[in-house]
């Protein structure tokens, strides 16, 4: 009987379901009627709008083509007095040439008067035999020889700056001066420029004032002498590119006996061996045949890419090295409790603040991120070593690795994965950041493989603490740098079978002390 | 339904230890060992099924100690090894074992990961490897295409060749061989090369790596700095002899031909860090894959060093008409070698990679956090190698 009623209850159930699924479906079919039925009312209205329109396209057409009938022969006399205009505005041009060449060079518009004589040169030459022309063509050929040498004076002064001395160059080109002897002419100038910087550099080299530092040394030489070259040869390849290849050839001897001399002058600098980068263009060492400017400045920059990525790598690598040590040379199962920061965190900081100064000298700070007011995504972390006393939780105990691993790893999704190895760009910031990204990876991975004691535990929370309070600011976001020690704690918790952590205040005492 | 989706499996504890079930060629099964220090350490038996794309996992206690390295006998479904620590006061060792699985769990039976109620299996020991005298164990290997008696375990500066008999209860030491020189040397890895009839084995220490005559145990070659920093692990080319691949802490991958030790015959440098593994597939060898405390896990198609450079050679008698462009582009020039993909399924530093020994195209990677991933080589390059 009770299964009877429950099962007339459930035939209820689902009627009622039935029905209410066919009244909201009843209300969709009404609607989409409703639909239909106003599109197929827009529709007509457009077709009667479409026949409209098309009655409309025909009388307009049918005007156009009156129209065009009516001014037919208007039309072709109009074509024909504006083309004898256009003739004899031509012709006045012409005319008036010698007058207006004569101006432009009075006024030094040297530009403007060589774009004249380049217009007119065509059609005076096609009509020389007509003596009215024949005149016009030895007067501007005079003007035009006036010109040109106007612009050799300014050429060979040279007093005036690079672009102008182009200008010169690019304009007696297009006055169909001979190439070669511009050519010879414009490297000379540029010789005794070059040579005047290789000299003061030179100078500076010399025994009798101290030898100056590096850095200000390459970085004269890059500026003066380097740019100076680059400038140089963007300039000729511009000017003389349609010379074809024995223009090249005399760039490329030119370059090359000039950088030569530059680079010997470096090396002169350089013994005693430095062991600091050197700014980007100041180091294309290989002495391979001279290429085409802007091959040679992209390789320059990609070599100064490089060698910063291998200096990054490198001074990584050496602190790596005694972190490394540190971790695995040490008995973690027996070791005291900790009263100190461990000399070797010292000595990492002092490393990676001499490598700081010294890449601060080189390049520029870099942009940092502003400190994050917003410390909700520092909320979990039990072993943390930063400043946040209160969050502290005194009565900690791990009761199943569950709550370790999900609160780290649900923090890891809200903050951005650490890419270890980033491109480093060219300021002190991202080049230190590089550096001590690697150091503190390393550093995780030899936690990962030892066991720890519960001292052994503490020391690393003291030595993190420690390394928290001095690195964050070498580093574009101090949250990193966070992040990564944080790892480190919470790593070396995991491989300590009784962790206890040491109370945050007697961390921060110690590392006061240190 | 085939998915090249990733399929992601976590274990609820830190994890350095993976091997696929070699001996199992039909079913694709992964081990994988714990390494916790609190709770009783575990192997998961990963079963995949790749029609469905699910994992069915069963759990087998491993109470003696966090397990650093476990390996499959290629000759019986059922038997393991590991390498695990032991601490006792103050003191921790690692020790190797080789171990039994329940019968019934060999060739798997299908449990769901979320099937709670299912209960831990004990593995049955069968015997230890004895290193009172030598020292602490970093790996054990089994000798591939073997019947599974032979196995070879590294210790410090050690290389341990031991003979398991009365069916595995008892691991005899047959021979051994040691490494000389002044400060700590230790071995970090090794291989068993599968060719010259398995007398090979190859090791790494430091940053030299060595190979080994088995049957004499002694240096038949060695390299020296293959690499800038430590060497972690190493692989034999299936196909080719004499070729094999190190990894190592300086983010660079080397191939070597061990005939000609000077220098590598390849170097990729695709990792921003420690490079933890490298495995060849084991069918074709230009897949390489690559693992890294970068978190990624990387597959590289090494193409020009591989047994087929040119790809394949199409035979003039299947060439139809219409497919006549396809022979023009199947050009004689050697193929040039690329990274396939970068798999980024990681948040924490992969420990172990390994390819299945049933399924050619899959592989699993390991992280520290516990993740499993399973992935495969992507449908078009698979179809550009077979066909």
């Amino acid at each position: 009987m009770d299964s009877e009623t429950d099962m007339v209850r459930q035939i209820r159930a689902l009627d009622s379901d039935m029905q209410t699924l066919v009244y909201e479906n009843y209300n969709k079919f009404i609607s989409a009627t409703d639909t239909i039925r106003k599109m197929k009312n827009d529709f007509r209205k457009m077709e009667d709008e479409m026949d409209r329109l098309a009655t409309n396209m025909a009388v307009i057409t049918d005007f156009s083509a009156r129209i065009s009938a009516t001014l037919q022969d208007r039309h072709e006399r109009i074509t024909k007095l504006a083309g004898v205009h256009a003739l004899l505005r031509k012709l006045q041009f012409l005319f008036e040439l010698p007058s207006r060449l004569t101006k432009c060079v009075e006024l030094g518009a040297y530009g403007q008067a060589v774009r004249y004589q380049g217009r007119a040169q065509a059609v005076l030459q096609q009509y020389q035999h007509l003596p009215s022309f024949r005149a016009i063509q030895d007067d501007c050929q005079v003007i035009t020889a006036r010109l040109a040498q106007q612009l050799r004076q300014r050429f060979r002064e040279g007093g005036s700056g690079a672009p102008e001395q182009a200008e010169c160059v690019e304009l007696l080109l297009a006055l169909g001066e001979p190439a070669e002897e511009l050519c010879e002419e414009f490297l000379a100038h540029a010789r005794g420029r070059l040579e005047e910087e290789l000299r003061s550099l030179e100078a500076e080299l010399g025994p009798s004032p101290p030898a100056p530092d590096v850095l200000e040394f390459t970085d004269h030489g890059g500026s003066g002498f380097v740019g100076g070259l680059c400038h140089v040869a963007a300039a000729y390849q511009e000017l003389f590119a349609v010379q074809g290849p024995a223009g090249a050839e005399k760039l490329a001897a030119f370059a090359r006996e000039l950088g030569s001399r530059y680079f010997a002058l470096v090396e002169r600098r350089l013994y005693p061996p430095y062991p600091l980068p050197l700014s980007s263009a100041s180091l294309a060492q290989d002495q391979s045949p001279v290429t085409p400017v802007s091959t040679l400045c992209a390789e320059a920059r990609e070599t100064a890419r490089r060698l910063l990525t291998h200096y990054v790598k490198v001074q990584g690598l050496v602190i790596s090295q005694m972190l490394r040590k540190s971790v695995e040379t040490r008995d973690w199962l027996s070791t005291l409790e900790p009263r100190n920061v461990r000399a070797v965190m010292k000595r990492v900081v002092e490393d990676t603040t001499a490598i700081d100064v010294q890449v601060g000298l080189l390049y520029e700070e870099g942009v940092r991120k502003a400190q994050s007011s917003d410390s909700s995504k520092r909320t979990f972390s039990v072993y943390s070593s930063s400043r946040q006393q209160g969050r502290y939780a005194p009565s900690y105990t791990p009761s199943a690795p569950m709550d370790t691993n999900l609160l780290s790893n649900i923090q890891k999704l809200f903050s951005e994965r650490i890419d270890v190895f980033s491109p480093v760009e060219f300021n002190k910031v991202s080049v230190l950041t590089g550096i001590i990204k690697i150091s503190l990876k390393t550093l995780l991975e030899c936690v990962r493989l030892r066991t720890f004691g519960r001292f052994g535990l503490q020391q690393v929370q003291v030595d993190c603490h420690f390394l928290q309070l001095y690195l964050w600011r070498f580093v574009a976001d101090e949250e990193l740098v966070h992040l990564l020690l944080d790892e480190v704690v919470a790593s070396a918790a995991l491989r300590c079978p009784d962790p206890v952590p040491m109370e945050p205040s007697v961390v921060e005492v110690i590392c006061e002390r240190g | 339904m085939e998915d090249d989706a990733p399929v992601i499996y976590g274990l609820e504890f830190q994890a350095r230890a993976l091997t696929p079930q070699t001996a199992e060629t039909d079913a694709i099964r992964f081990l994988v060992g714990t390494q916790s220090l609190k709770y009783d350490n575990q192997i998961h038996i990963i079963d995949f099924d790749d029609e469905n794309n699910i994992i069915n996992k069963n759990v087998l206690l491993h109470q003696v100690g966090e397990i650093w390295h476990i390996s499959a006998s290629p000759a019986d479904k059922g038997v393991l090894a590991t390498c695990y620590n032991r601490t006792s006061d103050s003191k921790v060792l690692t020790c190797a074992a080789v171990w039994r699985m329940p019968k019934e769990l060999e060739s798997g039976s299908h449990e769901s990961p979320d099937d709670s109620s299912s209960t831990a299996q004990t593995l049955e020991l069968l015997c230890h490897l004895d290193n009172t005298a030598h020292g602490n164990m970093a790996c054990v290997m089994w000798e591939p295409m073997g019947d599974g008696k032979k196995i070879i375990s590294l210790a410090d500066n050690h290389i341990l060749l031991w003979d398991l008999q009365e069916s595995s209860s008892q691991a005899v030491l047959a021979s051994s061989a040691s490494l000389e020189g002044k400060g700590q040397l230790r071995f970090t890895s090794g291989r068993w090369s599968p060719h010259h009839n398995c007398t090979q084995v190859a090791t790494a220490s430091d940053t030299t790596l060595r190979g080994w005559d088995t049957r004499s145990m002694s240096q038949i070659y060695c390299i020296e700095n293959a690499h800038g920093q430590l060497v972690r692990d190493l692989d034999f080319n299936p196909n080719k002899q004499y070729y094999l691949a190190s990894c190592g802490d300086d983010c660079k991958v080397k191939f070597w031909d061990t005939r000609n030790v000077t220098e590598p015959v390849k170097t990729l440098e695709e990792h921003s860090h420690w490079v933890w593994n490298v495995r060849y597939n084991h069918s074709h060898d230009q897949l390489v894959l690559t693992g890294s405390s970068d978190s990624r896990v990387i597959l590289s198609n090494m193409v020009s060093i591989s047994s087929e450079p040119f790809g394949h050679l199409v035979d003039d008698d299947d060439i139809s008409d219409q497919e006549d462009h396809r022979s023009e582009e199947k050009s004689k020039e050697p193929l040039q070698d690329n990274v396939i993909a970068t798999y980024e399924e990681h948040e924490d530093s992969v420990y172990a990679v390994d390819w299945s020994s049933a399924d050619p195209w899959l592989f699993a990677s390991l992280s520290y956090d516990g993740r499993l991933v399973i992935n495969r080589v992507p449908r078009a390059l698979k179809y550009h190698i077979l066909l």
